[in-house]
């Protein structure tokens, strides 16, 4: 396996909890401007592969790179944050007694995000242009004085996913974007997704398969901690492994 | 419009103008209560006494308690317990000073203070001595209450303690500051604390006049910990705080170390209780580790909860009112005080989460235009 390229790498993961495996020697590849896919049953452990690379849950061994060599393991949260990897989590994370402008605002990149220099720090032109830019690719243009808690449920994913873009992630994480939302908002965000790819590689956990359909190039399915299967929607679901696996649980729904 | 007024104009919760209702305070508890002290004929019904006066500045002080308080519980959403031990740092610290500028007109006309005498104690130990001079007894009651909440908290923090065991450990604090106050061989006067203080910088703390002074110092110190409070409220790391308060995981996501920010606030709180017992100290003439223990931490907090945590103005006007209502009952019904005070905890939290601020703002709301209320500075969350 060549690292080269790879804008995450992981290689040989495994994540204990007490005994529970929840990744088990995991090999993990993501390539610059991809779009990538991760299906799995529940307890598949495709959240702990977000939380390894964000630096949630640290791994008992294995090696988990980003880009050409660092070394992600060890690393507090918000220092993996400053070198290029946003994450959107499963329940909208947002700061609800802020305005959805307050919330862009903050989660904008900025050279420090130290106590007092953020004391200080005034919102420039170019920022406040970008965070109107942002406002408009999340479909939220009207509502930058709106207390982010009175959203509506897809309103708060789009937020969340436009405060992860104001970080510049070269690696943005999205974990579930389209539970509970409806088949209008599920398309909307498939195309946000589809459109940001061009810019970040992306790495979507999905169970929706006619989600998933819309927005994959490359599925990897995960199971029990490990990857049995990787490659085109297609080939994901001819697999007969990836069948008994969704057979035995619960119908693909095709 | 210019960038800077469209970027202000976005952030609707965060007024920019100090309000009317400030500078109107502000001129009520500086000019006109004063002039109400000195001006009308002591049997006017307009006067105000020195008592009255004199018990006003402590319930002043404890409000700049309160709205560090505030700062971190309301609006960063972690509740300090031990709030009471950054008090009584700072109070001790004057405290000592004003206990060695008795000299020999303390009870036993030894140059010791009078508790060291009784307790045999020959020399004055090592730590009193630099309290002889009052400019180290300022400094000393900010400064180390801000280097003990730098060390603590850098310590709780950094562990990720959170929520309730945070609180918690805040309170086994203020338990561990009762004990070691209270044991005599500390050389702080032990149960009976520092107390016959008689001057302060040659003024003598039992003149009318002092007093005033030291009232309308308090007031000053108030009027500024209230614009410094709200100074950070309204900056950038102040809308971190209430980020943290929402939704910490998101905080740290987005680039910010919660820690760092929790710590900061933690750090001015205490700062902010050593200030107010170096004020309350010459003012009330007493300090003793019953002022600082569990208990006094506990009713700090409930002074915020009542007042309307999440607003600076509520931390001021709880810290008032909860005083006040205190000092006029236990006149009357002075053991039905500690009920008194559970319930109302319990009603405020059960039926007006916002506190008083909250029922201000929702009359408000009805009387002027039959819309709700506006969003308070930060809004505090039920």
């Amino acid at each position: 396996m060549s690292e080269r390229g790879s804008i995450i790498y992981l290689e040989g993961v495994t994540v204990d909890y007490d005994g529970f495996k929840a990744l088990n020697n995991l090999n993990f590849i993501v390539n610059y401007n991809e779009l990538r896919v991760v299906i799995g049953p529940n307890g598949a452990g495709k959240t702990t592969l977000l939380d390894v690379i964000c630096g949630k849950v640290k791994p008992a061994a294995g090696r988990v790179i980003f880009g050409k060599d660092t070394d992600l393991i060890g690393k507090r949260e918000d220092d993996i944050v400053k070198l290029g990897i946003g994450r959107k989590f499963q329940a909208p994370s947002i700061y609800a007694n802020l305005t959805v402008w307050e919330n862009l605002d903050l989660s904008l990149k900025r050279p420090s995000k130290g106590v007092f220099q953020t004391m200080f720090s005034t919102c420039t032109q170019e920022e406040q242009a970008r965070i109107h830019e942002t406002l408009a690719t999340i479909g939220l243009q009207g509502y930058a004085k709106t207390r982010a808690g009175s959203l509506s449920h897809g309103q708060k994913q789009w937020l969340e996913i436009g405060m992860v873009i104001l970080q510049d992630p070269s690696l943005l994480l999205v974990d579930e974007p389209v539970a509970g939302m409806t088949d209008k908002e599920t398309e909307q965000t498939g195309i946000l997704l589809q459109s940001l790819a061009a810019r970040h590689a992306i790495v979507v956990i999905e169970h929706d398969m006619e989600f998933v359909r819309q927005i994959a190039r490359i599925v990897t399915v995960l199971h029990e901690g490990t990857v049995i299967c990787e490659g085109t929607v297609e080939k994901v679901q001819a697999d007969a492994r990836v069948r008994e696996i969704y057979l035995g649980r619960q119908k693909v729904h095709a | 419009m210019t960038p800077m007024a469209e970027d202000r104009d976005n952030h609707p919760s965060m007024p920019r103008e100090t309000s009317l209702a400030f500078w109107m305070t502000g001129f009520v508890l500086l000019v006109l209560m004063p002039l109400l002290n000195v001006l009308p004929a002591e049997d006017s019904w307009l006067h105000l006494s020195d008592f009255s006066l004199n018990r006003f500045g402590k319930f002043l002080a404890f409000a700049i308690l309160a709205l560090g308080l505030d700062l971190i519980w309301g609006y960063t959403g972690i509740l300090s317990l031990g709030q009471g031990v950054f008090f009584g740092l700072g109070a001790y610290c004057m405290g000592m000073h004003l206990m060695l500028t008795i000299g020999k007109e303390s009870v036993y006309g030894s140059d010791l203070p009078d508790f060291m005498v009784w307790n045999q104690v020959k020399e004055l130990p090592l730590f009193w001595q630099p309290f002889y001079s009052f400019p180290v007894a300022l400094l000393g009651a900010v400064l180390v209450p801000t280097v003990f909440a730098l060390v603590f908290g850098f310590l709780a923090f950094r562990s990720r303690i959170k929520g309730v065991y945070f609180a918690i450990i805040t309170q086994a604090l203020a338990l561990v500051a009762w004990l070691v106050f209270n044991r005599n061989e500390t050389n702080l006067g032990g149960t009976n604390g520092l107390t016959d203080f008689k001057q302060l910088l040659g003024f003598r703390l039992s003149e009318p006049g002092t007093q005033r002074a030291l009232y309308v110092i308090t007031v000053l110190c108030l009027g500024g910990a209230y614009l410094l409070c709200q100074w950070i409220i309204r900056s950038r790391a102040g809308r971190v705080l209430i980020a943290v308060r929402d939704s910490e995981q998101r905080v740290s996501f987005s680039g910010y170390a919660p820690a760092n920010y929790k710590l900061f606030v933690f750090v001015v709180a205490a700062a902010l209780a050593g200030l107010a017992g170096l004020l309350y100290v010459p003012q009330v003439g007493i300090i003793t580790p019953a002022q600082i223990g569990v208990l006094p931490s506990l009713e700090m907090v409930i002074w915020v909860a009542v007042g309307g945590r999440g607003t600076l103005a509520g931390a001021v006007i709880g810290a008032v009112c909860v005083n006040l209502g205190r000092s006029v009952l236990t006149n009357y019904f002075p053991e039905l005080w500690p009920f008194m005070l559970g319930g109302l905890f319990v009603s405020v939290v059960l039926l007006f989460p916002d506190g008083l601020v909250g029922i201000l703002h929702k009359l408000k709301g009805r009387i002027v235009a039959r819309k709700p209320a506006p969003l308070a500075e930060g809004e505090a969350q039920a």
